[in-house]
């Protein structure tokens, strides 16, 4: 306004007041909100980047030694030659993760469908709620019942499975060993109780809002509970469903310490699933204490940088598919 | 303004990182507390010298047991007074490392089982059955080999499960020494260090986790330091030792596997105790060394020096008493003069 004059006194009225007016703007409260946001946000993606990046930086001695592949190829994980291969360790973290899906997923669709389908109004609740309670308990708890409670009873079962299923043509031979009770097929039933919760508890929300109207009609053509679930409700909740079961897959290839209680921690591949095994979690939690030697520590610091590419890689195939499916929705609409 | 903003976020979140990286001093010896860290075989001994101690003088003792390989990672990065390990570090080892080295007290390996109506001390191996064992060649109890040495006892047709440790530790160093000692096959498959690439078996995470594992799961195998079993009232085997005799775990075995040694004359007092001669000897003892730094500040040095001194001259009862054997008083004296030389100053 008046840019020429010159301010001087106190009291020169409106042009001492666009600085002061400016100033409060900026720090009023919503331009501090705005900041606070944006430096949360840089925070985290700093943060991110940074791990990446200093993990991988940690893990060029490894890398040099062995190299990308050779690493990945090997199988021999030896302290003593100094020969380190991360193989076992990506076999095991993706098979007791397996293991935990094809298991934990129709259990929780058939939880899901029970609440929300099923269940007369009063049971809904204590159901929903007990199986909240399953995602509280923390995961050392579990690695502890699994040790002490469930791995004596399943040692008692296993003669009966290596009995029965050991002696199907093609697949028997995933079902031989001696009973230990502890190995990948434990840990394995252990991760799917842990993904139980955050499985079921998704496909439930989504099962909800499906239209009532859609339910209804379908049970007015005469289908059933199953028919209703199987082709009405999921195909209308796909890519929720699968963002969930991706969560749970998250969940249960980072699992650590309730693995390293039961899964035996062998080196070694084996074609039984009743046999001792052990995951790149699994291995990181018991040797990176008492890794002496910088190769050592390098090779453990390269085997979390594989665990991040995997479950980096898993969620990138969950956008993928999410969103091929949602193409596919919006194609058939 | 919202450029200026965004750049003034990077700044300070890059701030942050840099505060996060810079590394806190932390004082592992004061005049009132000292810190130690490694080998779970000595944890029980440490454990009731250090409370012995703090009633006596006032000075705690803060030791925590995270294995051999821990406590050796430790005392070389310097964030622990004393690092304890049940593998000694070869004298080129500790000169590159600028360590010194002494020992501790003596104690013994023994290998334990789990066969319904075999109690302890029934059982008799040989070093070379139990490498065959671990190697995964005998894989049943009544294998020829061990019903040989075993011709009164009903053997069950049940396959052995090896259980081994998954974590670094000198038990691991001093079972896996002594098995190459008396296997070739051993020694030249698998070898000897804190950890080792196991041929077969499940891995139990510490000795803690080796005992559970051989309480729970019948016809199972294991190794752990004599007072856990002791503690849990396992069974344990008799062992026949280079003598060709069958003895039990005793202090007279472990301290006779010691008097073989000249602990005197080992540079940097680098002994094994595996595999000793005589009649009584226990084949699979070992001993513990404290590792310190030799740029440590000189009071560190000297309190920790003063500890373990202390243990030699009041803890020896003690140590008897979890059957830890105390080392010959020559010994003593050696590492007293051994402070002194490696170190420039004494207590």
């Amino acid at each position: 306004m008046n840019g020429s004059d010159v301010v001087v006194g106190v009291d020169t009225g409106p042009a001492s007041e666009e600085p002061r007016a400016a100033a409060k703007a900026w720090l009023s409260g919503d331009s501090l909100f705005h900041a606070a946001a944006v430096f949360a946000a840089v925070v985290a993606a700093t943060t991110l980047f940074g791990t990446v990046i200093a993990i991988a930086y940690d893990s060029r001695l490894s890398i040099h030694t062995f190299g990308i592949w050779g690493f990945l190829k090997s199988s021999e994980w030896n302290p003593v030659t100094q020969t380190f291969g991360a193989f076992p360790f990506i076999i095991g973290t993706l098979v007791s993760s397996a293991i935990a899906m094809v298991l934990g997923v129709p259990v929780s669709f058939g939880i899901a469908v029970f609440i929300v389908e099923i269940a007369p109004e009063w049971i809904k609740r204590p159901v929903a709620g007990a199986i909240e309670l399953l995602a509280a308990i923390p995961s050392i708890v579990y690695g502890l019942w699994g040790l002490v409670v469930f791995a004596p009873v399943f040692s008692q079962m296993e003669p009966w499975i290596s009995n029965s299923f050991g002696k199907i043509p093609g697949i028997g031979a995933l079902f031989q060993g001696p009973p230990m009770g502890i190995g990948m097929l434990t840990a394995g039933i252990v991760l799917a109780i842990m993904v139980l919760p955050y499985i079921s508890s998704i496909m439930r929300d989504v099962f909800m809002v499906v239209p009532s109207s859609l339910r209804e009609s379908a049970y007015a053509l005469g289908a059933t509970t199953w028919e209703v679930a199987w082709d009405v409700i999921l195909p209308y909740t796909r890519s929720a469903v699968i963002g969930g079961i991706f969560l749970g897959l998250g969940r249960a290839l980072g699992e650590t310490m309730a693995v390293t209680f039961v899964i035996g921690n062998s080196n070694m591949i084996s074609t039984s699933l009743l046999m001792p095994s052990a995951t790149i979690p699994s291995v990181l939690a018991n040797e990176f204490t008492e890794a002496t030697s910088k190769l050592y520590v390098s090779s453990l610091i390269y085997l979390g940088l594989i665990l991040i590419a995997v479950t980096l890689t898993v969620r990138f195939l969950a956008v993928l598919l999410i969103r091929h499916l949602g193409r596919k929705e919006g194609a058939a609409a | 303004m919202k450029k200026s903003l965004l750049f003034l976020s990077l700044l300070l979140s890059l701030a942050l990182a840099a505060g996060a990286l810079a590394l806190a001093t932390v004082s592992s010896a004061d005049e009132t507390s000292i810190t130690g860290a490694g080998s779970s075989w000595v944890y029980p001994l440490v454990a009731k010298w250090s409370a012995a101690y703090t009633t006596q003088t006032g000075i705690k003792v803060n030791y925590q047991s995270i294995g051999s390989g821990g406590g050796i990672a430790q005392i070389k990065a310097g964030t622990v007074a004393f690092g304890a390990s049940d593998m000694p570090l070869k004298p080129e080892d500790l000169k590159a490392a600028d360590l010194i080295q002494f020992p501790t007290a003596v104690a013994g390996c023994v290998v334990s089982y789990n066969l319904p109506g075999i109690g302890p001390g029934k059982l008799i191996l040989s070093g070379p059955v139990t490498a065959d064992i671990y190697l995964g060649q005998i894989k049943k109890w009544n294998d020829p080999a061990i019903e040989k040495l075993n011709p009164d006892l009903k053997l069950p047709d049940t396959d052995i499960t090896v259980v081994h440790r998954s974590d670094g530790s000198g038990t691991t160093f001093t079972f896996t020494n002594y098995l190459s000692k008396v296997s070739p096959e051993w020694k030249e498959k698998v070898g000897s260090n804190t950890s080792v690439s196991w041929p077969t078996g499940v891995g139990g995470k510490g000795s803690e986790g080796v005992t559970s594992y051989v309480q729970r799961i019948p016809g199972s195998i294991g190794y752990v330091e004599y007072a856990y079993v002791l503690e849990t009232h396992g069974s344990y085997a008799r062992m026949i030792n280079s003598a060709g005799k069958v003895v039990s775990p005793s202090l007279q075995g472990f301290q006779d596997a010691s008097a073989h040694v000249d602990w005197t004359r080992a540079q940097d007092f680098y002994v094994i105790l595996t595999d000793q001669p005589g009649a009584e000897t226990w084949p699979i003892s070992g001993c513990t060394w404290q590792i310190l730094r030799k740029n440590a500040p000189k009071d560190t040095n000297i309190a920790v020096m003063k500890f373990f001194d202390w243990g030699f001259e009041h803890g020896q009862d003690m140590a008897k008493s979890i059957v830890y054997g105390p080392l010959p008083p020559s010994t003593v004296k050696a590492i007293k003069s051994y402070w002194k030389t490696e170190l420039g100053y004494g207590m």
